[in-house]
This record gives structure tokens, C-alpha cells and sequence, in this order.
């Protein structure tokens, strides 16, 4: 169980988290959907203990993160596993000591077993024959994958995926859609996927959560995001370039002058 | 004139945060060092870039180093006919000032750039915040490794530099005024006492440390893309550079004026 109560966190004078409320259940893939730059990564980030929050608390299975130090932290980021936007890969490491990372900094476990892990994690992810490959020689898509599959090697009990689709081609996006849900299904994690691609939502969520000027403005299944009558929801849901959060930043779409 | 007062303390203020934050890395840097297991495959893997790396740039500048502290002595002890003991003065000075500060100030223009090109970019790539959503210190997984190839190969160069710039010396002393090479390995022997040797290696241990703290600190403090981290490695070296003199200055004070070595 994830618990956020009134989590909040300024950067450089912009309220980016505003009492920020959130519960997300054992097993539940929850989506974050909102606009860029509303502070989905920071959310996350905050969950994994990499920001401390200026005000509120975040309770994983419960225990309060925010209190804790970093030691004590470690722990629990042993158990969740974040997969970033662009993969930060370790680009002075092959594809195969990225995925055993956490295998060899933590276990001292034989070659063949981490090279088997390794093998087996990026079967999962639909990736083979590539542990000898460099960062830099993967596309955008490949890069996010085995990303996953080095969280998937330290076989987390909670995931966090930042824009997983974005800078994918659709047929990659699907795959890494049917992937999370895949995931969720047999291993039952507990997933958070920040996105603001709305089919990747609707597919892998089992609940939404809008967020917008730094708090949850509405959540519910995909159905109900659907049939969701708030404007601002609305808006952003069906990608209209006019409407309540274009008008309230001031920003007029599709004018030349 | 307030501006300029304002300009000034804003500047000490920056100075002194500046050398806070260093201390502070210095301080984790060096608990962390006390806590095993050390992964000794990373510090090797340093102190070859560090090392051999920069072998072939410091040995080329010191020997010409040496070459030119030679014909400088000669201009002046040619005409009071006291050649002789310009291997003395190249000797001496190399080895407690010239080989330590000049190996320094390119292992900082080579290896602390480097290292704060490399950590920046692995900043703007996620790739620190990486490691800590794994569980792992970045202070412990990139400085540590860093800091220990700089403080160990530092002093291991300058001690090929002292020898490559004497003999930078002996090629002119022996080639250009003719002194016999027996004699001139006789009086960089007398010249030179233990004293001068490890006064410039004990420098060279500080100076490798500034170097990786400085750039270490650059680094992992870079804040914007590709900018940023061009910014962060022009600065590492000035800031690296000016560390660097400031404390060879205190160094030789104390040793002159206090330890008298």
C-alpha cells in the first residue's frame, strides 16, 4: 500500500505539489496522467525517496519514507523499482552489467546465475542476444526496455514507470503497454505509471488520477476518466487545444499572427 | 562604491560557501572510506586514466621543464662563472615546487575536466538519480573511486616528473655548458634531501584531492543539459587551478616558515 497525505514541494519558487493526496493498493496499476511539467516525475521521485518533500507524508507499506533516513531508505528502495524516462542507463556499463547492477553491487551471486537473470529479465522484456550491446547502441524503445529489465532483475514488489511510452513508436508503445500489464498480472506488482498518453492509461490502468496545479483533481477507473464531465479533465483527456487549463495558463493554441 | 562592496562580499560569501561545500564532500568522501566492502575493480579502473593517462603529457612538460630552468640558470651563472651548480637549482626547485605544482595543474586540466564532463552528463541523464533510486550513495560509487586515484597516481607522477625534469636539466647542463654528467648526478644528489622530495609529495596528495573534489563537486552539481555541463568543466578547471596555487602558497609557507623543511 502506497498512502500520500498532503504532500507538497516547491522548486525554485514554483509550487510544483500542493497537499497532494494519493492511495494506491496492493496490486493496483494506478496512472498519473496530467500535463508536462506538472510534477508526475516529482511524484515519483519523491516516492522513491530521491526528493524530500518540503511539507506532508508518504507511508509504503506502512512505514513513513519521509522520516526516514538514508540508510534506513535504502531498504525500502530495494523493494520498489523506478523506470526512467530516458532509461538512465549506466552508459560506461553493457547492456548486461546494466541489468545486473543491482545483482552484483548487492548479491554476491555466481556468474551463471546473474548471466541467467540477466537472460531471463530481458526475455520478459521481448529483448535476447543483445547483453553485449553499449547503451548507445539501442534505439529510444530498446533503451526503455532494458531499463525495465534491470528493475525487473532486483524483482521489486512496487514499480514506477515515468512516461514509458513517450518517444516510442506506437507498435513499441503497445508492447510496452501489453508489458505492464503482463507484469501486473503475473508477478501482481504494485504499479504507478506516470503518462500522458491516454490509450497507454485506458490500457494497463486499473485506476486514473488526474493531476493539475499540484493535487489529485480527479480519479477513478478508465471508464469513468471517460465519461468524466470536470472541464479540465475533459480537456485533457480528448487533447483540445482550447479550454479551462489553456485559458487559466494564458496560452492561446493555434493563432499565427 | 556600494556596488563594488556588494560585488566583493557577495564574492568571499560565494568563496567561503564554496569551500564549505567542498569540505563537506571531503568529510563524506573520506567516512566512506571506512566503510567496506571498497570496489577495488573501480579505483583500478581510475587510477589507470589518472595514471597512465596523463604519463606521456606530464613527462614531455617536465622535461622541457627542466630544459628551460637550465638555460635560465646559465644566462646569469655563466657570467659569475657558477655553473656548476645550476643542477643544484634545477634539482631543488623541481622537485619542491616546479614537478608538483605543473603535474598537478595538467592532471587538473586533463582528469578533473574529465571527471566533471563525465558525472554532469550522468546527472543530466538521470543516471545519478539512477543510482540512488538503486540503493547507491553516488558519493560512495563515483567519488570514492575518484578521490583515491587522484590522492595515490598524483604523487606517483610527480615523482616520475622529478626525475624526467632533471634530466631535462642534465641534457642541457651536459650537451649546451659541457659539465661532466658523473658530476652533475653529484651535485643533484648533494642538493637534494629527502626533505624536498616528500615536502612536494605531501603538496601533490592535497592537490590530487582538490582536484577530484572540485571536480567531482562540478560535476554533480551540474543544473542544465548540455550547457551546463560545459559551464561546470570550464569551471572545475579555473576553480581546480586557483585551489591549487592558493594552497601550494600555504604549503610552502608553513614548510619555509613553520616546519623549516
Amino acid at each position: 500500500m502506497i498512502f500520500i497525505n498532503n504532500l507538497s514541494k516547491k522548486i525554485d519558487n514554483n509550487i510544483v505539489l500542493n497537499n497532494l493526496n494519493l492511495r494506491v493498493k496492493p496490486g493496483e496499476t494506478k496512472v498519473i496522467i496530467g500535463r508536462s511539467g506538472v510534477g508526475k516525475s516529482v511524484l515519483l521521485k519523491h516516492i522513491v525517496g530521491i526528493i524530500k518533500p518540503d511539507a506532508g507524508t508518504i507511508e509504503i507499506n506502512g512505514e513513513n519514507i519521509t522520516l526516514m533516513t538514508e540508510k534506513e531508505i535504502n531498504k525500502v528502495r530495494m523493494q520498489i523499482g523506478l523506470v526512467f524516462q530516458g532509461g538512465a542507463l549506466f552508459d560506461s556499463m553493457s547492456v548486461e552489467e546494466n541489468v545486473a547492477f543491482v545483482l552484483n553491487e548487492f548479491m554476491s551471486l555466481d556468474r551463471k546465475v546473474v548471466r541467467q537473470k540477466v537472460a531471463d529479465s530481458l526475455a520478459m522484456v521481448g529483448l535476447k542476444d543483445i547483453e553485449k550491446m553499449m547503451p548507445s547502441q539501442l534505439s529510444g524503445g530498446m533503451k526503455k526496455r532494458v531499463s525495465l529489465a534491470r528493475v525487473l532483475c532486483m524483482e521489486p514488489q512496487i514499480i514506477l514507470y515515468d512516461e514509458p511510452t513517450t518517444g516510442v513508436d506506437p507498435i513499441t508503445a503497445d508492447a510496452i503497454n501489453n508489458l505492464i500489464v503482463e507484469l501486473h498480472d503475473k508477478l501482481k506488482v504494485t504499479s504507478i505509471v506516470v503518462t500522458h498518453d491516454m490509450s497507454s492509461a485506458y490500457k494497463v490502468a486499473d485506476s486514473i488520477a488526474m493531476l493539475y496545479h499540484g493535487r489529485v483533481i480527479a480519479e477513478g477507473t478508465p471508464s469513468e476518466i471517460k465519461m468524466t464531465n470536470h472541464p479540465v479533465v475533459k480537456q485533457f483527456i480528448t487533447g483540445d487545444a482550447h479550454g479551462p487549463i489553456t485559458e487559466n495558463e494564458n496560452l492561446v493554441f493555434g493563432h499565427v499572427r | 562604491m556600494f556596488s563594488s562592496i556588494k560585488y566583493a562580499s557577495d564574492l568571499i560569501y560565494r568563496g567561503i560557501s564554496y569551500v564549505g561545500a567542498l569540505a563537506a564532500l571531503l568529510g563524506e568522501t573520506v567516512c566512506s572510506l571506512f566503510v567496506p566492502p571498497l570496489n577495488s575493480n573501480r579505483i583500478l579502473t581510475q587510477m589507470l586514466r589518472v595514471g597512465p593517462g596523463s604519463f606521456f603529457i606530464a613527462s614531455i612538460v617536465a622535461f622541457f621543464i627542466g630544459m628551460i630552468m637550465a638555460l635560465q640558470m646559465a644566462y646569469q651563472m655563466v657570467e659569475l662563472s657558477a655553473e656548476i651548480y645550476i643542477p643544484n637549482v634545477v634539482s631543488v626547485s623541481l622537485t619542491r615546487e616546479l614537478a608538483p605544482v605543473l603535474t598537478s595543474l595538467i592532471v587538473a586540466g586533463r582528469v578533473g575536466a574529465g571527471i566533471t564532463a563525465e558525472l554532469g552528463s550522468m546527472v543530466v541523464t538521470e543516471q545519478v538519480e539512477a543510482l540512488r533510486a538503486f540503493a547507491v550513495n553516488p558519493v560512495r560509487y563515483l567519488v570514492v573511486p575518484r578521490f583515491l586515484a587522484l590522492v595515490i597516481m598524483l604523487p606517483i607522477l610527480t615523482i616520475f616528473a622529478d626525475l624526467i625534469g632533471i634530466m631535462g636539466g642534465f641534457v642541457i647542463c651536459v650537451y649546451k655548458l659541457f659539465i661532466n654528467p658523473s658530476l652533475y648526478f653529484t651535485m643533484v644528489s648533494k642538493a637534494v634531501d629527502l626533505s624536498d622530495i616528500t615536502t612536494g609529495l605531501i603538496k601533490t596528495i592535497c592537490f590530487g584531492a582538490i582536484i577530484a573534489l572540485v571536480g567531482c563537486h562540478q560535476g554533480l552539481n551540474v543544473k542544465a543539459g548540455a550547457e551546463g555541463v560545459g559551464k561546470a568543466t570550464t569551471m572545475s578547471v579555473v576553480i581546480s587551478f586557483i585551489l591549487i596555487i592558493i594552497a601550494d602558497c600555504l604549503f610552502t609557507t608553513l614548510f619555509y616558515f613553520v616546519l623549516r623543511v
